[in-house]
């Protein structure tokens, strides 16, 4: 897209026109949640927090996947990390998150293990093919959004008869934690803003429920305040006609059907698996296993790791953040024993993560 | 001489002392460093200002400047936000093993450039060898001091509420000629360091308008972690027009691509001037008059809404917290 057309996407005088539309559709209070921590940082780098109306509600939900990536998976890399012969490759956001007594990646490599950051898979393969006496894992962490892209990367290994190569494979589906949110009676949330990049690969479709189910209404929008702005008016609107719609705001990415050739490589080479989400515990059917035909590439399987559920951090409301049940600030470690140099819970770890945005740019 | 640094020469032998005649004596040399006595005598008056800096930077050479050029703008600059002229500067080299003479002579040679137009003579210095791998290529050490000029004399504590706050020209500059050089990245309109001298702009500057209350060079962490150190060590609250903060297209177009803030990223040859309301327009003018400052705007106020902090006006009319440098800092830039 063109620069001047980005400009539009945040025109301050389109932005006033619908904060204005936005004011004009209230009803009483309006809870939303965005999915996606790339929305969060939007919502707050931009300065719109400070100029929604007081009876907006603004909650952030778990769509960071640093962010709900479980201790237990964090202790799985660090026991692959500690490994003769192992290489990791990983994006670098994992290299703060903690796990087992507060370590992570970072202490591993200070410890002498082999990690490497890279920026996409396909630097993994690269870093196995110029490797060859080591293996390569690379630690597969991320939405739909990214989980194509590994699977890709895997056809490729097994095409190259690599034989160095695997994935660790902690992939997260959204659709069925934003089934788990709307089914806990604690939460109180009235609409979503569901996440651009995922839906580009998911469609509509899968978030159908969010309206026949439960009832709400959410909209799939961009990352610009107009896109934003445009999502709230119409998430307003269907509140106060009592309308449960989930509509696709952002057709200039996002296909309705989502994009099927990217689920088809997903569906080849990862097969649907339980998985366990940091803040939230384990929800069925929501994480990507590699399927029995690529078994050669599963870290998992190759190196015999369990993932077990364990107690959340003593003192840390990640879970009741990410749930939208109380605010970054509402939790007692917030800015106090938790902050971005030394996060405890995940939602302070990553930098799309909720309790770090608003630590980074709420003014009070 | 080989082509290459030895260890010899950094034993102290003849190797050393050719090193120190051939190279550093031919671009630095002034009556006081050619004597080569252990000390250097200097004479001075008054409350004087001192300051020191390490370079490390990698490349060694960017666009717009080199590590030499850079070791005496950055501690020039320093001393000279105290509101002092500086007149010295001293040198310590640590050379890897394996250096090209060629590439050292590059650098001592835009040093001895870059000192002359300062008006800084070099009085001492020093030069270590250390094996291959030890240190990556050159690090310079400069001390500078110099005579303080302002009074009051400006300080990161004096800043006071009904403060204008103003920048001498676009950030990030040398931020971005640093990370697209290393990364391999060119731009359509290539990006240049910003690396300057600007005693003689902060000389100009105090003469026209003394009544300044705190100067300081935005370097590693860029214009927001200056200003939050500000705020912090006066006590209060910076109130910035994100609008208002002049950043390049360029640069712009390189940070969106590179994931980064122009905000963060180092600057060399800019300065904040924080000095009362009433005299903002006339500092301004004085400021553009001078060609290393043209590019001057008041970018924002200070307040005692919210001591401590910085708030940011966004363009949409909102506003938000502009913190410090959370987490790693990017790899070594000056």
């Amino acid at each position: 897209m063109s620069q001047a057309l980005l400009e539009q996407f945040h025109d301050p005088a389109l932005c006033r026109d619908l904060l204005e539309r936005l004011k004009a559709e209230l009803s009483g209070e309006l809870r939303f949640m965005e999915v996606c921590g790339t929305h969060t940082v939007a919502i707050f780098q931009s300065g719109l927090r400070s100029l929604l109306p007081k009876e907006i509600v603004h909650l952030s939900g778990p769509g960071c996947p640093v962010c709900v990536t479980h201790e237990s998976e964090v202790n799985a890399f660090l026991d692959l990390a500690g490994r003769p012969g192992v290489i990791l490759a990983t994006f670098g956001d994992l290299m703060r998150v903690p796990g087992r007594k507060g370590h992570n990646l970072k202490n591993a490599q200070a410890d002498g293990a082999r990690v490497a950051v890279v920026y996409s898979p396909s630097d993994a393969l690269k870093l196995a093919q110029d490797n060859p006496t080591d293996t390569v894992v690379f630690l597969g962490v991320g939405f739909e959004t990214t989980a194509p892209t590994v699977a890709a990367t895997v056809l490729t290994a097994k095409a190259q008869g690599l034989t160095n190569f695997q994935v660790l494979s902690f992939h997260k589906l959204v659709p069925p934690a934003l089934e788990v949110l709307l089914a806990d009676e604690g939460t109180r949330i009235d609409a979503f803003i569901l996440p651009g990049h995922v839906s580009a690969i998911i469609g509509l479709e899968p978030y159908k429920v969010i309206a026949s189910r439960f009832g709400k209404a959410a909209a799939i929008t961009g990352f610009e305040p107009v896109d934003i702005l445009s999502a709230l008016v119409f998430l307003a609107r269907c509140k106060k006609e009592g309308r449960a719609e989930v509509a696709n705001l952002y057709r200039r990415v996002v296909a309705d059907a989502g994009n099927p050739k990217a689920r088809a490589i997903m569906a080849q080479v990862f097969t649907p698996s339980d998985a366990l989400w940091r803040g939230i515990g384990r929800i069925p059917g929501s994480g990507l296993e590699l399927a029995d035909s690529f078994a050669a590439f599963d870290a998992k399987k190759h190196f015999g790791l369990v993932i077990e559920d364990c107690p959340p951090l003593p003192g840390c409301k990640c879970g009741d953040v990410l749930k939208g049940r109380i605010r970054p600030d509402q939790c007692p470690l917030f800015k106090k024993s938790c902050t971005p140099a030394k996060p405890v819970g995940p939602c302070m770890v990553s930098t799309e993560g909720s309790c770090a945005a608003y630590y980074k740019y709420q003014v009070d | 001489m080989s082509d290459k640094i030895l260890l010899d020469y950094g034993s102290g032998g003849r190797a050393s002392h050719r090193l120190v005649a051939d190279l550093f004596l031919k671009h630095l040399g002034n009556p006081e460093l050619n004597r080569l006595n252990d000390a250097a005598r200097i004479d001075l008056t008054g409350p004087l200002a001192m300051s020191t800096d390490t370079f490390t930077v990698d490349p060694i050479f960017f666009p717009g400047g080199d590590i030499g050029s850079l070791a005496v703008h950055g501690t020039v600059n320093d001393v000279s936000m105290l509101g002092a002229a500086p007149r010295f500067l001293t040198c310590g080299f640590i050379l890897e093993e394996g250096l090209p003479i060629a590439d050292l002579t590059r650098i001592v040679a835009s040093m001895g450039k870059a000192a002359q137009e300062a008006g800084v003579l070099v009085v001492a210095g020093d030069t270590k060898v250390v094996p291959k791998g030890a240190v990556d290529k050159i690090f310079i050490n400069t001390t500078g001091i110099g005579e303080i000029i302002a009074n009051p004399v400006p300080s990161g504590e004096s800043a006071r509420p009904g403060d204008a706050i103003l920048v001498t020209g676009s950030v990030g500059d040398h931020g971005l000629a640093i990370l697209s050089t290393r990364q391999g990245l060119s731009f359509g309109t290539p990006v240049l360091s910003d690396a300057a001298s600007l005693n003689h702009s902060i000389a100009r500057l105090l003469k026209a308008v003394p009544e300044i209350h705190v100067l300081r060079d935005p370097t590693r962490g860029g214009l927001a972690t200056t200003v939050n150190e500000i705020a912090l060590s006066s006590k209060v609250c910076c109130e910035l027009d994100e609008e208002a903060i002049p950043v390049r297209p360029e640069v712009r177009g390189g940070c969106s691509f590179l994931g980064l803030d122009p905000l963060y990223l180092a600057n060399e040859g800019k300065f904040l001037c924080f000095l009362p309301g009433a005299l903002a327009d006339k500092a301004l003018e004085v400021l553009r008059a001078d060609p290393l400052c043209t590019g001057a705007v008041r970018i924002g106020t200070v307040t005692d809404a919210h001591p401590g902090k910085v708030v940011l006006k966004t363009p949409l009319g909102g506003t938000r917290l502009l913190n410090m440098l959370e987490g790693e800092q990017l790899p070594r830039i000056c």
